[in-house]
């Protein structure tokens, strides 16, 4: 009983969860400087 | 820079942790390979153990405190604390097919590590249905203690019932052994994926952070909108 893609199918999964969340978290914080400077801009002219 | 430097670190841990789990641990005698499951299984529930036990004592001080500094470190931690538990289950059902022949069982250990997800599935859901910030903190601080009380539930299910998934091989009483290889390995494995568990929630808080002072930021925005429509108002009466 050596079932490697299983073994192999484990380690991906564990190591891929931490690396698509990191992904999305990433993003969303561009995407929020970006409006923070965006919001701050329009602040400071008015 | 440190970022960088964190980054390169974790990731010779995670590397040196893979070669350990798959070419220092000995064999075990009968699963073999697929056993070697068992050190990123045992990894995962460790970080996501950790998570959770940040996430009490954040909704414990935001009760205590009323510093939205704490929701923000609470629901972060949820967060990180429920993709640790996604990759536990997924592992496990990985893990249970070739060992058990079934992908899952309702057993007592699978059903409350089940139950536990959702619950926290259901904290997260709550939050995005609350509007005001005080509100919402309280009220997913209440519900995040209530949830928590599954996780110690979750550790002594394979203890108190016989199940499906394997009796405790550490801290199980007499009959739980584990070759001491097998241990150091697990530790190197655990030690691994704890730092990438806090870069992620490091990342993961200061993301609310700035969700805080973009919220602010729109606040101010507008009340200066309808102070200059308040000024066009009165100026053209």
């Amino acid at each position: 009983m050596t079932h490697f893609r299983f073994l192999f199918a484990a380690w991906m999964v564990a190591w891929a969860v931490f690396f698509v969340y990191e992904l999305t978290i990433s993003s969303r914080l561009s995407r929020l400087r970006d409006e923070i400077d965006r919001l701050k801009q329009q602040l400071g002219q008015k | 820079m440190k970022r960088l430097s964190i980054s390169v670190l974790a990731a010779a841990l995670i590397f040196f942790a893979g070669y350990a789990a798959l070419f220092v641990a000995p064999d075990e005698s009968t699963m073999h390979a697929i056993q070697r499951v068992f050190y990123v299984h045992v990894a995962l529930w460790s970080a996501m153990y950790t998570a959770l036990t940040i996430a009490l004592i954040a909704n414990v001080a935001w009760l205590a405190t009323r510093q939205m500094k704490w929701d923000w470190l609470g629901v972060s931690a949820v967060e990180v604390g429920v993709v640790s538990c996604t990759g536990g289950l997924a592992t496990g059902v990985l893990w249970g097919k070739p060992a058990w022949g079934i992908w899952w069982t309702w057993d007592a250990r699978l059903t409350t590590a089940f139950i536990l997800w959702l619950l926290y599935i259901a904290y997260l859901l709550l939050r995005g249905l609350l509007e005001d910030p005080e509100r919402r903190a309280t009220l997913s601080a209440v519900f995040g203690i209530f949830a928590s009380l599954d996780a110690p539930l979750v550790y002594v299910s394979n203890r108190l019932w016989r199940t499906q998934h394997p009796a405790p091989v550490m801290f199980g009483g007499d009959n739980s052994y584990l070759d001491p290889t097998m241990a150091k390995v697990l530790v190197v494995c655990i030690f691994a994926i704890l730092p990438v568990m806090i870069f992620v929630l490091v990342d993961r808080y200061r993301l609310e952070r700035m969700r805080h002072e973009a919220e602010e930021l729109r606040l101010a925005m507008e009340d200066r909108t309808e102070e200059a429509n308040r000024v066009v108002t009165r100026s053209t009466a």
